[in-house]
């Protein structure tokens, strides 16, 4: 039976109420991408029927209008992640893009010959490629933060790898493949001892806790808007003001060029200075409202909701023979990602697939994190806001119907 | 002549499938004839053999008989890819180099394979077709 709150959420996302193969769908795989509510829908429809116009220039009264409404969107983002300034919040086109904005930028100009670049074993493909990138062309190098068995972080070995010359560290805030919740604050201030700074992916955290970036004192934070009930297409690079000043223009064009000439320097225009071009605007409106949708909910609820399907997640599947769970450290999101002896995910994720159960198999863009486990990926269910206990229990039955078929 | 086995192959798959009603049933038989495939040889598996574009590790080997047939043999990691393998070998396997590189593969649609399988699995299966008509095509020029 389904609380009103669950009932009151589930109706406001139009696309969960549909069959898959004949079979209700029931959607595991927010950690891909999250569904859309009908308000952030309507927002983008809205935006289209009703404002559509270029931002920035003009007096029109339509560009006024889509100028309000993008900017109130970075207010609502600043407000969100408790930035000092708006001039902090650059938007761009999701984590991926800011990562690459940060590396080709701040990178270039301060990473050199020797120096070290630390990332986390648990990292994304995409807060790990550009880093790799930037050393190749510079000659620096990239070290690993280890991990325990569980899937936490070796703190004692960040400890000794800071000691090396790192200039900057790059940890995901949860981690994508294991649901680990890293203690980044802890990690930052360890890392500015060091006078290393710090980058934040914290695509993942969005959609569970509250990020406050002043109290994380991280000198970059990353996220998606479409991870957190937002459009694709945008996401958030959150910089210190004194860094974003420091750093060149990343790409060149039409908004990023200043119309002031300023003693210290030609770009010192933030936030625009790293927004060329028209952006997606529908998609950062969009995403002020999924923000709005979030808070509505309450991020309270959000995390107790999810903390109660991990945990009956959790403990449905350890009882199933020969299945082990990647990542049980204490402090998880909603991410149970499991192998079952001697089956190939991506065998059971089909027959899942067969019965409405959408999950997500294979490596998780963390290659190097499975090939440390000696495994060819996994099975990954994650959840959002919209998930219920009902949908497990349908999971588990399923998972045990396909591995009936396959053992 | 051998366009006649292609065919007859064809409508006994397409009659096979059409005895299951939904797809969890046809899922069960893909597993069943999974554990039917020829396997490669233990030990003599090589990384080169490995198909590109499956999310699971294929593995395909093909050899000419006296009477210029080609026969395959494979592996794989997954059950249901080891099914649609054993699948595709029940179609093309022991048949002139030239008549792999050429057969019609309407048979995937008509029993549904295309349909149900998710994109990426689609591709290895494409992948794998691929590969096994290339092999036709590499000893018929032999001949």
């Amino acid at each position: 039976m389904l609380t009103s709150i669950e009932k009151d959420i589930r109706s406001s996302f139009p696309i969960l109420h549909q069959k898959v193969n004949g079979n209700a769908l029931v959607y595991f795989d927010n950690a891909a991408t999250t569904q859309k509510p009908q308000e952030v829908i309507n927002t983008l429809v809205d935006y289209y029927s009703q404002t559509n116009s270029n931002i920035h220039r003009g007096v029109h009264y339509l560009s006024q209008r889509a100028t309000e409404q993008y900017e109130g969107a970075r207010i609502k983002v600043q407000k969100h992640i408790n930035a000092k300034g708006v001039q902090e919040v650059i938007f761009t086109m999701g984590t991926t893009d800011a990562i690459n904005l940060v590396a080709q930028t701040w990178g270039r100009s301060n990473i050199g010959e020797g120096d070290v670049i630390l990332i986390s074993a648990l990292e994304h493909h995409s807060n790990m490629v550009p880093w790799q990138m930037l050393a190749e062309e510079k000659g620096a190098s990239i070290e690993v933060i280890p991990i325990h068995e569980d899937g936490s972080l070796d703190l004692t070995a960040y400890k000794e790898l800071l000691q090396k010359g790192v200039k900057l560290v790059a940890v995901n805030h949860i981690s994508n493949a294991l649901g680990t919740i890293n203690p980044v604050k802890h990690m930052t201030s360890m890392a500015h001892e060091h006078h290393a700074l710090v980058l934040v992916d914290g695509a993942q955290a969005t959609p569970h806790c509250p990020v406050d970036v002043q109290d994380l004192d991280a000198d970059f934070y990353a996220f998606s808007g479409h991870k957190v009930y937002g459009p694709t297409g945008v996401g958030v690079l959150y910089g210190k003001e004194h860094l974003l000043d420091q750093m060149p223009p990343w790409r060149g064009g039409g908004e990023m060029i200043s119309s002031v000439s300023y003693e210290k320097s030609t770009y010192n225009d933030l936030p625009f200075k790293f927004e060329a071009g028209t952006p997606n605007i529908a998609g950062g409106i969009g995403l002020g409202s999924a923000l709005d949708f979030v808070n509505k909910v309450g991020l309270d609820y959000i995390a107790k909701q999810e903390d109660l399907l991990l945990k009956a997640a959790s403990e449905s599947l350890t009882a199933i023979d020969g299945l082990r769970i990647f990542g049980t450290s204490e402090n998880k999101a909603g991410v149970v990602s499991f192998l079952v002896d001697g089956i190939h995910p991506y065998d059971l994720g089909t027959l899942l697939d067969q019965m409405g159960v959408a999950v997500r198999t294979g490596h998780h863009c963390a290659e190097p994190l499975m090939n440390h486990f000696k495994i060819p990926g996994t099975i990954r269910a994650s959840f959002a806001c919209y998930n219920t206990l009902e949908e497990v229990e349908v999971f588990v039955k399923a998972l045990q119907r396909g591995l009936n078929m396959l053992r | 002549m051998t366009n006649k086995v292609l065919k007859e192959r064809k409508e006994e798959i397409i009659e096979e499938f059409s005895m299951f009603d939904d797809w969890m049933e046809k899922y069960e038989h893909l597993i069943e004839l999974g554990k039917e495939l020829p396997l490669i040889e233990e030990g003599s598996k090589q990384d080169d053999q490995l198909i590109k574009g499956c999310q699971s590790r294929v593995w395909l080997q093909a050899t000419k008989k006296e009477n210029n047939h080609v026969v395959f043999t494979a592996d794989s990691d997954a059950i249901i890819t080891k099914g649609l393998i054993a699948l595709m070998i029940k179609y093309l396997s022991d048949l002139p180099g030239d008549t792999i590189a050429k057969a019609n593969m309407d048979v995937l649609e008509e029993i549904g394979l295309n349909d149900h399988l998710s994109p990426t699995r689609s591709n290895g299966l494409v992948s794998m077709v691929k590969q096994m008509k290339i092999y036709g095509l590499a000893y018929a020029s032999q001949e």
